[in-house]
Parts: C-alpha cells; structure tokens; sequence
C-alpha cells in the first residue's frame, strides 16, 4: 500500500472453518481475501450486518483462530505469513494487541473479583515487582476507566453492564497496548451507557494513542469514532474509506442501502429520504454465490458479476471499492 | 420578595422559611454523599450457597446426623471396653456363654462377677453376635470401614475424573475422540467380574506385598475393590466434568483469557474448574453413597472385608443366618446403612438447589 508507517497491516486474510454435514466435509469461508491496514493512533470501523465475519476478523488477527491464508503484519514484524510459513509465538505480542469483547456479561469469570480481572494480564506477563505495585496499578488502572476504586474486591456479577464493560477495558489495557480490536464494545448496552463507553474510548485513545479495529453494526456510532470506515459483506471486504468520505460519497449498492437504513433523528428529513430495501436474504456462507457475493441481492448485477469477485479498486483519495458497475 | 408583609394563609402548606437558618440547608459534603451509595455486602459463590443450604432443612438435618455418626464413630471406641475382634471375657477367661445375647443383656457369668465384686460393667448395648464378640462394636468399627470406604473411592473417582475430563474437554477435537471412546469402553466392562478377578489375583500375588501393613488388615478384597474403583467407576465421572467443561470453555472469559496469552494449565485452574466446582461438589456428595452401597453389597456377597474386620455389610450377611432368632443383628447395619446413604443423598440434593442455579 502507501510509503506510510502502518501500524497493523492485513493482506488477502483467510479464514475458513470445516463444517460437517452428515458426512459431507463443507468449507464456511467466514472471512474471505480482506485487506486493510490501521496506522498508529487511529480508529478503523468495521461494519457489516450480522454473520459476515467481523469478529471472525478480529479474532483472526489476535490469532485466537489459526487463519487459513494471508499475511498480518504488526509493527513491521510478521506474525502470519501463509506463503512464507510465517507462523509466531503470539505470547510476547499479546502485550501489544488486547481485546474488548461484545458481551459484558460472559466476558468476566463470574468467580474471580474486579482486581483479579485485571489482575490476570499483569500476572500472565509478569508486569509487577512486588504485590503493592500491582495493586497500584490495577487501581490506576481502575481509576482510569472511571471505576470506584474501592471496589476492587468485588465480584463482576455486582456490577452494571456499563460499568463491566469498563471493567473489561481495564483488562486490555492493563499491558499497555498499542492495539485493540473493539468487539461490538457497546452493542450490548444501553443507549445513554454507550455515549459513555465510546466517549470514554475516544478519550483513551488521544491520552494513550492506542489504534482500535472498531467492529459494530451501529453506523452510527462507528461514524462517531471512526476516522476510516470498512463496510464487510459475507466475509469480503466491499468498501473502505474515510468516515466522512464514506458517509457523504458512498460508492458501493451494499454501502448505500446500509446507510439509508440508518435512522434518521428529524421525522421532515426522514419522510423524504428513500430508504434502499435489498430483497432476499444473505445468502448460506456455506453456499456462497460465485463471483461478487453481493450480486444476488444487488440492482446493478451483470453477468460479469456472477464470473469474478471484483478486486478493491482505489476511486479516489484512499477511498477503495470492490464493484465491477460502481 | 418581602415576607413579612404576606398575609399567611393558616391553612397554606407553604414552609415558613423565617423559622429556619440558612445553616439547615447546607449542601451535603462528598463524604455525607459517599455515605447514601449503599451497595449489597460483596458475597462469593460459595457464600452465596451456603447460605442457601442454610435454609433447607432436611440439608441440615442430614449435615447433622452424618456429623452425629461421625462422632460416634470416633469416640466410641474409646468408651466401649470391647474390641471387634474379641470374645468377651470376664476376669481373664473366655466366656462362652456370651454369645447371642440381647441387647443390654448381661451372660451368667458376667452377671456373677458384677455381683461378686460390685463392679458395674459396660453393657452390650446391641447384644453380641454368634462368636460372643459384643456386636455395638462391630457395628462401630463396620460404619468405620464402610464410610471410610466410601469417601476413599468417591474421592479416587473425583480426582481421575477431573483430571480425564477436563483434558478431555478443554483439548477437544481428536484428543477428546479418542479419550471419549476409551471411556466407552471401559464403560462396557462388567464391574463385578472384575473386581472377582482382582480379588482373586491379589489373593494369589500381593498378599505377601502387604504383610503386616494396614492394607493386610483390609484384605484383598477390599484392595482389589479400591482399584476397582480407580479403574472402572471414574469414566461417570470424567464424563460429567467433561460435559461441563464443553459449555464453559464456549464463555468469552476464556476466549479473553487466550486473548491476554494465559497458559491453557491456567485457564484450566483459575477459569475452568472454578466455574464447575458446583458439579464437582454435588457429584462427590453423591458418589460417597454409591460407594458404600457397593462396598455393602460386595460384603454381603462375601467379597468385601476379611475377617475378623467387620463392615456394614459383612455384619448383614453373617446376621442372616439368625435371621428369624437374632433380627436386632440384620436390622441394625442396615438402618446405619440406610441413615447414611439417605443422609448423603439428601444432603447431595439440598447442595445441588443450593449451588446449581440453573435449577432456580
């Protein structure tokens, strides 16, 4: 890509799954040929409806999944390389990328109190002399991410979902990352509790210059933090480019329709504005549609569609689709 | 706004601000705040279900007659001036006509003595079995035998099975394939004509191996029932914790915990087997039970304890004899057999309301 420092760079990341049916072996191609990078301090949003392969995007890069091909940069150190059988220990680099997961309900052991949530990563990498040091700073730490600090010894099923979706951010940050794959952080909560969260994001990011790989089906709030944007599809990559770009200039049938679906707070402008309906449903991952996944639910499908996945054409200033007709 | 000119209606709700300084309406200080925000006492797991089985009563009424006869166990002994293996005797001689007395029944010459020397001897508070060994103790020392036999096997089974399933498991895929299916077969195997054959061999092999140890008190058959048990009664076990573990290790804690790059042994330790304990709890309750009703069968059939050793169900089946003569002889080792696995199970049941919430 460009002469720029990135951060993080994934190229042609694959990941498939085996699914037995019966007795037939079946391939779910959950992630398919994406491509992106994510320089130092910036937030990348990545939307998509349900079950295209977001999290499976993150997970993959944390390499909490082997993937099946591609290759993942970070920091100018390759971790996964399937050509050149580039394969790490991940151990030393779970220090640098941390995740910050969808539910905060599962993602804390029920059995363990506050302190030793956030405890575990200083442990694990042995980030502390003594005991007082790491109790300072799994209460900096708590102070932070704006819990009560006097409540450490408490266990997470006392706490709110907002405040222990806090508590799993002080988790990830506890070994200082550079990078956080945001997992949906804040789909499973409150309306007035996510302006919190994400605000609270924004403002760990500019205090800590971590990057975040932001994954949410909420255009809206990926708007709010995102500085570029990248619309998924059944496990491609359809679109990226920077959040304003994408939101006033949309080039991709699959992007349009998702941000005409977007609420709208003013009833006036709401009423006017046509709201593109795709027909049919996602088609099975298991059955994918040759060529452009999206071409059976698009208006603008051809015959050159069904032949062959269009590529990730640059249309402008960092702004790249993957569309033969657009 | 003048007050004092205002003409108070008596019946007007309105306070009467001139009656109060502006000192009763200070602003509350962050440490007054801090006092409003009032948060439930932090309680474990493990508190939290105690407390749960504090309120079932027939929980603690087991937890009470286990203690009970626990107690007994321990301290008769001590009291009772009889040994199992011994038949009365009376100022140095063997007294043959002690046997098959009642219960609290002194024999002729023990009654000569008492009222010879004025000595008060300690009675046969359940009389005293066909040999003239007094039968309380041997009820005693069987209870001894059996619950030790029990709580031995259940916690052999516990530790294997943990071990076995929670490898099983957490690794999954191939690894849980193949340990699965050799649990299957072990399954399959008839558990008493292994433990006929062992007790067999062990007669024939080791018998010398535990010459003169506490294992040669037990006998045989007691041993190849324990290795019995280590091999063949774990694979429920193993299953169960199994199962469990494929629910829990599916929680997002410990995809996170992979995520922060702990060790699977520690995602094992401090994630996984926490968060199962209930069932590992619940099932030992369960298992110490099972264990004493199949030591009390094996023993009734002639496999279990050697004599002179008694166990609760040796002391049935030697009893069965006199069955119509001497029924207090049958009728006591089965009702402590009963109380105790009755007992154990109910206090298996209250522990499984009281820790497994998802029967709330």
């Amino acid at each position: 890509m460009s002469e720029e420092k990135y951060l993080l760079e994934v190229e042609h990341l694959k990941q498939y799954f085996p699914v037995k049916e019966g007795f037939k072996k079946l391939t779910l191609k959950a992630v398919d040929d994406v491509s992106f990078a994510i320089k130092p301090g910036e937030t990348l949003g990545l939307v998509g409806e349900s079950g295209c392969g977001k999290t499976t995007v993150g997970r993959t890069l944390l390499r909490l999944y082997q993937p099946t091909g591609g290759r993942i940069v970070f920091d100018g150190d390759v971790l996964f390389d399937s050509e050149q059988k580039i394969d790490v220990d991940m151990h030393p680099y779970r220090k640098q990328m941390q995740m910050v997961f969808q539910d905060p309900y599962s993602s804390l052991d029920p059995r363990m109190t506050v302190e030793d949530i956030i405890g575990e990563p200083l442990d694990v990498h042995k980030l502390y002399s003594s005991k007082v040091e790491r109790r300072e700073k799994i209460l900096s730490l708590m102070e932070t991410v704006g819990l009560n600090a006097e409540h450490a010894m408490r266990y997470a099923h006392e706490f709110s979902g907002g405040q222990r979706q806090r508590i799993g951010i002080a988790r990830a940050l506890a070994v200082n990352p550079k990078f956080i794959v945001c997992d949906e952080p804040v789909s499973a909560l409150d309306v007035s509790i996510q302006a919190q969260v994400v605000n609270m994001f924004e403002e760990l990011q500019e205090k800590l210059g971590v990057a975040y790989l932001f994954i949410a089906h909420d255009l809206l709030v990926v708007r709010h933090i995102s500085d570029r944007i990248a619309v998924m599809y059944l496990g491609r990559l359809m679109e990226i480019a920077d959040a304003d770009e994408l939101n006033d200039n949309p080039i991709h049938p699959y992007t349009l329709s998702l941000l005409s679906a977007v609420p709208i707070p003013d009833p006036e402008t709401a009423r006017n504005s046509k709201r593109i309906i795709l027909e049919g449903d996602v088609p099975s991952p298991l059955n994918m549609p040759s060529g452009c996944p999206f071409r059976t639910r698009c208006q603008y499908a051809t015959e050159k569609c069904a032949m062959e996945m269009p590529p990730l054409t640059e249309r402008g200033d960092g702004h790249f689709v993957a569309c033969w007709n657009k | 706004m003048d007050n004092a000119n205002l003409k108070k209606n008596f019946l007007s709700a309105q306070i009467d601000l001139s009656k109060f300084s502006s000192a009763n309406f200070e602003k509350a200080t962050e440490d007054e705040k801090r006092q409003q925000d009032v948060m439930g006492e932090s309680t474990t797991f493990f508190k939290d279900g105690m407390r749960r089985l504090r309120k079932n009563p027939l929980a603690m009424a087991s937890i009470v007659v286990l203690l009970l006869i626990v107690l007994i166990i321990l301290v008769a002994p001590a009291f009772v001036p009889y040994s199992y293996d011994q038949i009365i005797t009376v100022d140095g001689v063997r007294d043959k006509g002690s046997a098959n007395l009642g219960m609290m029944e002194y024999s002729a010459r023990e009654q000569a003595y008492m009222d010879k020397t004025g000595e008060k001897l300690f009675p046969h508070l359940f009389g005293t079995d066909g040999l003239g060994r007094d039968y309380f103790i041997r009820v005693i020392y069987g209870t001894r035998v059996s619950l030790a036999v029990g709580v031995v096997a259940a916690v052999m089974v516990v530790i294997i099975g943990i071990i076995y399933g929670s490898i099983a498991g957490y690794f999954g895929g191939r690894v849980d394939l193949i340990m699965m299916r050799i649990v299957d077969i072990i399954y399959s195997l008839p558990d008493m004509l292994i433990i006929i054959l062992l007790s067999v061999v062990f007669k024939e092999r080791l018998g010398a191996l535990f010459e003169g140890t506490v294992l040669a008190k037990l006998g045989s058959n007691m041993i190849s029932m324990f290795i019995v048990f280590g091999l063949l009664y774990w694979v429920g076990m193993a299953r169960l914790i199994r199962g469990q573990i494929l629910t829990i290790k599916n929680n997002e804690y410990v995809l996170a915990a992979k995520c922060i790059g702990t060790s699977n042994r520690r995602i094992l330790k401090t994630h996984i087997l926490p968060n199962c304990l209930s069932v590992i709890i619940i099932t030992t309750a369960l298992q110490i039970p099972s264990a004493i009703f199949t030591e009390s069968y094996l023993s009734f059939l002639g496999l279990g304890v050697s004599v002179p050793l008694s166990s609760l169900g040796s002391l049935a089946n030697d009893a069965r004899a006199a069955m119509q003569s001497y029924p207090q002889r049958l009728v006591i080792p089965a009702v402590v057999i009963c109380l105790i696995v009755l007992a154990l199970n109910l206090l298996g049941d209250g522990l499984r309301d009281a820790f497994d919430s998802k029967l709330d």
